[in-house]
């Protein structure tokens, strides 16, 4: 009867069309982002991310219309990132038919954002975005000295705080799940950042999705049994076709985790 | 294979966050149906068939449930038509929720909304895990099933998307049509005469979850 842990994968679009290259056999084009929800849905997904890297704030209503056409189709959590900042933002994007919203800089400029939108909308709704990079310690799992801290505008900017502290407050300001990505760790294909993943995983009570890193299949199993992670996100292994879903759930189903395969 | 009789279906609308996807959900499973999202009691009562969605607090839930009347409506629909209620729709039909501080229901179903708690632990035999478990219960998780209509064609144990903090423990176990285990027994599905109601999301529950919403739309109300 065990809850099952996720496999989200990850798309980046702008202006309502995916980016980043998405390769799937029988898919002529890939950039259409109803297409792709689609057939990770095929495939098992448990949840869809999107993440919405559209620079200019006027150009956004091409991703609400693209989460409209996509909630039409596709019958699993959708959450909707990027360029989230004002109760509005999150507003439009549960009304295009987006389950959840992901904060990520807003939250650290703001944090009473986070507790407005949770007392607004449902702590269900409200994914707090965490990017973290090690600034102290090996990084070696276990070791004390680890440190993180988290970063803003894509890693690019630090802030000087804790990335297990800023959690356990996002935790408390009511978001209902963390997103955690390793800024060291992202693009690179060898694994999650363990030792972050499983410091802020086990310091909060809400779920936590382990991002950046993911190279092999082996990864998205040692995010949940040694970094502890509630749901592991994933991209481009997935979008070049190099694996399914299914087979990562397949996977990580032999490796003893309780996954969702029927 | 259920075979949808509705020619209309209502989905509650009293402000509570978007229906957007339960629309689109039954909409999908029954392409010749009226699916129409209102909160007109004359349209609600003229429907085959009613679902009571339902997100966010119970406390702001309620409020717009009684403000809109919306309370006298479904105990109408609840006479005589096929009702649906889903995650809050549930919990509101349930006598209180201790959210909030405690807030009053609808009581169409005896029993309690508790929370998880905060210090939730697996029993290794139900859950998987004798460890701490997260709260809100957020995820696929699996139901068992007590015989109903609602589950045809659907097989037993499936899994299904929930996300909730509070839970429903009924005073009536032959009412409890569906059980979840979460660190504690609870009520995932509750039925009684032509009213259905689940604390899982059928609308984002992939084909499982499309299934039900069929079945609701091709049931009569006979349990």
């Amino acid at each position: 009867m065990a809850l099952a842990k996720r496999i989200i994968p990850c798309l980046d679009v702008d202006q309502g069309r995916v980016v980043k290259g998405v390769n799937f056999v029988g898919i002529r084009d890939a950039g259409d982002p109803v297409e792709v929800a689609k057939r990770y849905d095929e495939q098992g997904a448990d949840e869809i991310t999107f993440l919405d890297i559209t620079a200019t704030v006027e150009a956004r209503g091409t991703t609400v219309k693209m989460v409209e056409a996509i909630a039409e189709h596709v019958f699993i959590p959708l959450t909707v990132g990027g360029g989230i900042r004002e109760i509005e933002d999150i507003r439009r994007m549960l009304n295009a038919g987006a389950d959840k919203v992901s904060i990520n800089s807003a939250a650290v400029t703001n944090p009473d954002f986070v507790r407005e939108a949770s007392e607004k909308f449902g702590a269900q709704c409200i994914v707090v975005a965490i990017d973290a990079k090690r600034v102290a310690g090996s990084g070696e799992l276990g070791d004390v000295d680890n440190k993180w801290e988290i970063f803003t505008h894509g890693g690019r900017k630090a802030t000087g705080i804790d990335a297990v502290e800023w959690a356990i407050k996002m935790a408390d300001y009511g978001a209902g799940e963390i997103l955690l990505t390793s800024m060291d760790r992202d693009g690179v294909k060898t694994g999650f950042d363990l030792g972050v993943t499983r410091a802020v995983s086990d310091a909060v009570n809400i779920p936590v999705i382990a991002s950046g890193g993911v190279g092999n299949l082996e990864h998205l199993a040692e995010g949940v049994t040694l970094g502890h992670a509630d749901a592991v996100l994933a991209a481009s292994i997935f979008h070049f076709g190099e694996y399914t879903v299914q087979e990562a759930k397949q996977h990580m189903s032999d490796a003893g985790i309780e996954m969702r395969l029927d | 294979m259920s075979k949808v009789i509705s020619k209309t279906c209502a989905v509650i609308d009293y402000g509570m966050g978007n229906l957007h996807s339960a629309h689109g959900a039954l909409q999908k499973v029954a392409p010749n149906c009226n699916i129409l999202v209102t909160s007109d009691p004359a349209v609600i009562l003229a429907a085959d068939h009613v679902v009571l969605p339902g997100v966010g607090a119970i406390r702001d839930c309620m409020g717009e449930i009684r403000a809109r009347e919306i309370d006298q409506v479904v105990a109408e629909v609840a006479k005589t038509k096929p009702l649906l209620g889903i995650c809050v729709g549930l919990q509101a039909m349930m006598t209180r929720s201790e959210e909030n501080g405690g807030i009053d229901c609808m009581n169409m179903f005896q029993g309690q909304v508790q929370y998880f708690g905060d210090k939730l632990l697996g029993d290794e035999q139900l859950d998987g895990t004798c460890g701490r478990l997260k709260v809100p219960h957020m995820g696929w998780n699996q139901v068992e099933q007590v015989a109903h209509p609602l589950w045809q064609d659907i097989k037993d144990h499936s899994r299904f998307y929930f996300v909730h903090s509070y839970f429903v423990s009924a005073d009536d176990q032959s009412q409890v049509k569906g059980r979840g285990h979460y660190g504690k027994p609870f009520a995932a599905a509750m039925g009684q005469d032509n009213i259905f109601a689940v604390q899982f999301h059928p609308e984002k529950s992939h084909k499982n979850g499309l299934q039900l919403l069929q079945n609701f739309l091709s049931w009569d109300g006979q349990a």
